[in-house]
């Protein structure tokens, strides 16, 4: 089949598209987006989440024609002309990098958690990436860039779609 | 040295002055400081390469057929439906594998596919290529193997043909026969390695004797990202493969041989790699995805999914162990007796490496006059196990500790007060007759830990804080505190003899006017921030601030193993010695530059600096368009093999220290356990990177709680029932707690920098600290990890709803 859908402000078209392929794979393997990671496939670890019209979601979870005409962002979709985002330089910043397979997925629930409550506690924060499995840091130094990034983000109205 | 957990960063390298009349600060981003990591943009952005990101057009897809059955003679393989498949390009069997048809990073016992015996579930059987992942998939299931099922030997004892002692008798008498019962899962029989320990009187007496028996189970190295390559033919009949590894070279050793290929034919490039832990010392899918390439002549794209990468590499040894100390009235040891079975599962892997570091490291670090040591490593059909971080000393942590706490319960003693009356020191005499002969502050970690603020009591007004947290399970009732120690010993580097070595290349250039390093090692950097490190010292060395990192491929020698807690250390190692050669050689070509002979030069912000003059030229000066480049192998001080009656011999290099201190919340009516905080002390020598030794110590602490806690490979019949990550259960921001750190630097005058190895030892001391305090909390025995709600429920009888039986109160 074929789908189309935005991402990243850019309009996508693929053909020979499986029904049994996902949001992820299609992302990764079709539309040379190879950002969202694939740790599970199930759900469990969010490696892969990403926005769909403004809502973060697992794309492992999505069926990629679920996804036909639906607005989606990614990590790559994060940084703009002026450079990074205030949430990746944070993580860059605090050491909350280290394989970095967990980053992608991190970097877009934590700007869906700063968006949504500009200034978490840490409960928060934590219950906000609950669903985000890191298997390097011990989350002590994504929570400090989560912090950090809160820190230095305004909040602005309207929400990312 | 202090480093609180939330540690300001420092600003990026800028680039470097131009004016060399004005000479520029001090290399900024060099030893000690905390630069910012290479690739931490490309990470960030999602523009990092990860094996499983590796694209090529014409590219094929490799699936691999696995073993359902743990033991089992194959009959037959028929690959005829599964070739006829449109999109199929090939099916191989062990048939189709030129060279040696087993490999083994100490003893090549495994496989590359299976020949006539499947020994684990999961072993690989046959491959596949096509042209979609799924097509290949397909296709693998029309493979028909006609197997032979046979009943598998599941138990490492049993493996062995020894007998379960009675807790409370006489330790096994040492069996120099195998058993006819158990199978024979290899002609050599089950054994992979004995290792025994004889230190003093071999029937001593104490004052005081404790007993237990520990099980640890079987933990999985969980990394995030999941084995991924590409292999691409040449036109020639060689390969180049790009791989998420942790060895390059060991690997290419091991491709060569099962491909009958020459090194120049088989080269290997380090894809991103998304985390390691000792899952990928061995080969998964290297040969496999080679074999393919070579076979189609097209690019071979192999990744794991998640289910398969619980069968595609090794896992922790599980370990059953009795223990069996004495002590004198005041608490100093008088002996210990263990007796240590780690079971390694179909293939040997480093199942040899893991009972060296067991059986030696096994005491932990106290002092003990007298000692009787037997570890074995078995060969059972369970899963393979091998390398993980802190292997060997992380299952024996589990008993020594639990038996230290079991001992100061006896005597009415403090725990900390009874470790630190057994202390190693420098000095100290180690199990293996060595003299510690470096820094080993075990009762400063300790005094240290004991000191740090508790955090406060419990606050139940908010169920976040409760142990089963906002599940509702409980407002504070049945809700007990506990607080637990534990310390940490363990071997850096490789041991016993092991000719432990580095290469690094290490060139000195002017690009755009300013002076810059290239550094290329063929270390795996698996997340540690090894490049980081890297860079660090070239600037230090070098006085310049530009950096470049080179791939990691075999253009360069090895770098040894991304493992044993040793690449800063032995890789550090190399490149600071390749940089004082390249030093060496710019400061002669200073002397040319000066017409004059200084003896007081150092390089510093890209100038060549007088101590006496302050500085005398610039780097870019004096190189003009000269390059100097060195390359050279660098080893730590040799060690010797152990001798296999007593165990004696200097089998270590260096010992790093670490010590956790736990406390937790337990829900004894539920058996939940909140881990409320997780302190810890450790020596790292010389922190060459703080903020990544932190990092380091945070992660491998969150890793030894997961034991204590919830990770297990459960298996049943020799068979995996949870290769998932919705059933096997890794720690999430949630079981975390925060974790403060108190980091200590007593150099070591051996090692580089005095550096220690950082990247295990917390790994060892958090779990059994863990297990301490809940063990505080509840006050049963518990010895068995992971612990599990239903050890814990206290039944009402003193014990628990499994019948753990009620700690002796002193
Ligand atoms: S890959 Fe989607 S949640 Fe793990
Ligand atoms: S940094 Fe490796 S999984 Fe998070």
């Amino acid at each position: 089949m074929r789908v189309t859908m935005t991402v990243n402000d850019e309009h996508h078209e693929v053909d020979d598209v499986w029904e049994g392929e996902s949001l992820l794979y299609v992302l990764r393997e079709r539309m040379g987006l190879p950002g969202s990671k694939n740790a599970c496939e199930q759900g469990e670890c969010g490696s892969c989440t990403v926005y769909v019209d403004g809502v973060t979601g697992c794309a492992c979870l999505i069926a990629a024609g679920q996804a036909q005409g639906h607005h989606i962002v990614t990590v790559e979709g994060l940084a703009t002309e002026d450079g990074l985002h205030p949430v990746q330089e944070a993580f860059i910043e605090a050491g909350a990098v280290q394989c970095g397979f967990c980053t992608p997925g991190l970097l877009v629930q934590t700007d869906d958690l700063l968006r949504r409550d500009p200034e978490p506690s840490d409960a928060e924060i934590r219950e906000a990436l609950a669903g985000n499995l890191c298997r390097c840091t011990g989350y002590e130094k994504i929570l400090d860039a989560v912090r950090l990034a809160a820190s230095r983000m305004k909040p602005e109205p309207g929400t990312l779609s | 040295m202090t480093i609180p957990t939330e540690a300001p960063t420092e600003a990026p390298p800028e680039s470097p002055a131009e004016t060399p009349d004005s000479p520029p600060d001090n290399a900024r981003g060099g030893v000690g400081e905390s630069p910012q990591r290479p690739d931490a943009t490309l990470k960030v952005t999602g523009e990092f390469a990860y094996g499983s990101d590796l694209w090529m057009d014409d590219m094929l897809w490799g699936v691999t057929l696995r073993s359902p059955h743990p033991y089992a003679r194959i009959r037959n393989i028929d690959i005829g439906e599964a070739l006829a498949t449109a999109g199929v390009f090939a099916v191989l069997t062990h048939e189709d594998v030129p060279g040696n048809k087993t490999f083994g990073l100490e003893i090549a016992d495994q496989p590359v596919l299976a020949i006539d015996t499947v020994r684990y579930q999961g072993e690989p059987v046959a491959l596949v290529a096509a042209d979609h992942p799924e097509i290949a998939r397909q296709a693998a299931k029309k493979i028909k193997v006609d197997y032979d099922v046979l009943e598998p030997v599941t138990d490492a004892r049993t493996a062995l043909g020894h007998s379960t002692p009675d807790l409370h008798g006489e330790l096994a008498e040492e069996v120099t026969e195998l058993s006819r019962e158990a199978a024979h899962l290899h002609p050599q029989g089950n054994l992979v390695r004995h290792l025994k320990v004889r230190v003093g009187d071999p029937t001593p007496s104490a004052d005081v004797v404790v007993v237990g028996e520990y099980h640890v189970g079987m933990q999985d190295q969980a990394f995030l990202g999941p084995e991924a390559g590409l292999a691409v033919p040449d036109d020639v009949g060689g390969v180049d493969l790009y791989i998420a590894t942790q060895w390059l070279h060991v690997d290419q050793r091991q491709i060569c041989a099962a491909l009958n290929l020459r090194p120049d034919q088989v080269r290997l490039s380090l894809a991103g790699v998304g985390g390691a832990f000792g899952g990928r010392e061995d080969l998964s899918m290297h040969v496999h995805g080679c074999l393919l390439a070579l076979h189609t002549r097209k690019p071979i794209k192999m990744v794991y999914n998640r289910e398969e990468s619980f069968f595609g590499h090794v896992h922790r040894h599980p370990a059953t162990m009795r223990y069996e100390h004495g002590a004198d009235r005041d608490g100093t040891l008088v002996y210990v007796k263990a007796e240590i079975y780690l079971d390694g599962g179909a293939y040997a892997s480093s199942t040899p490496a893991v009972v060296g570091n067991a059986g030696t490291m096994g005491l932990g670090p106290y002092v003990v006059p007298h000692i009787h040591v037997d570890c074995y490593g078995v060969y059972t059909n369970n899963p393979p196990c091998g390398a993980m971080r802190g292997f060997g000393s992380v299952q024996a942590a589990f008993a020594y500790e639990a038996q230290m706490d079991k001992l100061a319960a006896s005597l009415g003693m403090d725990p900390v007060e009874l470790r630190i009356v057994n202390a190693m020191a420098e000095g100290s005499l180690a199990p293996t007759g060595q003299i510690i002969d470096s820094a080993a502050p075990v009762v400063e970690l300790l005094e240290r830990l004991r000191a740090m603020p508790l955090p406060p009591a419990l606050d139940s007004s908010d169920l976040r804080h409760l142990p089963g947290g906002v599940s509702n399970t409980t407002h504070g009732e049945g809700v007990r505190r506990g607080v637990g120690y534990a310390v940490a010993y363990k071997n850096v580097a490789f041991s016993e003899g092991y000719d432990d070595y580095s290469t690094a290349r290490v060139r000195l250039e002017v690009v755009g006017g300013a002076p810059q390093a290239t550094v290329h090692t063929a270390a795996a950097e698996v997340g540690q921030g090894l490049v980081t490190v890297e860079q660090q010292i070239c600037r230090t060395e070098l006085g310049v601030d530009t950096v470049v990192v080179q791939p990691k491929d075999t253009q360069v020698g090895s770098g040894g193993s991304t493992s044993a807690s040793r690449q800063t250390y032995v890789t550090g190692g190399a490149v600071q010695a390749a940089c004082h050669k390249v030093r060496e050689r710019l400061l002669a070509l200073t002397q040319d530059y000066l017409h004059e002979t200084l003896h007081d030069l150092r390089l510093e912000g890209g100038m060549v600096v007088s101590d006496t003059r302050g500085a005398v030229a610039s780097i870019a000066d004096v190189l003009g368009a000269k390059a100097l480049e060195e390359t050279l192998e660098w080893r730590h001080r040799k060690t010797e093999p152990i001798d296999p009656e007593k165990g004696q011999g200097f089998a270590h290099v260096q010992y790093a220290f670490a010590a956790h201190r736990a406390v937790v919340d337990v829900d004894v009516e539920l058996g939940l356990v909140k881990v409320v905080e997780l302190a810890c002390t450790q020596d790292v020598g010389k922190a060459i990177n703080p903020d990544a030794v932190v990092g380091q110590i945070q992660g491998g602490s969150t890793q030894g709680m997961g034991l204590a806690l919830m990770e297990e490979i459960q298996i049943s019949e020799g068979k995996i029932r949870n290769p998932s990550f919705t059933d096997y259960l890794i720690p999430t921001i949630l079981d975390t707690p925060p974790m403060p750190i108190e980091v200590l630097e007593y150099a070591d005058p051996h090692a580089p920098y005095g550096l220690r190895g950082v990247g295990e030892a917390p790994t060892i001391s958090s779990g059994p600290a863990v297990m301490a305090a809940i063990r505080d909390a509840c006050g049963l025995e518990l010895t068995r990890v992971p612990v599990r709600p239903e050890h814990i429920i206290d039944s009402g009888d003193g014990r628990g709803s499994r019948g753990e039986p009620k700690r002796r109160q002193p």
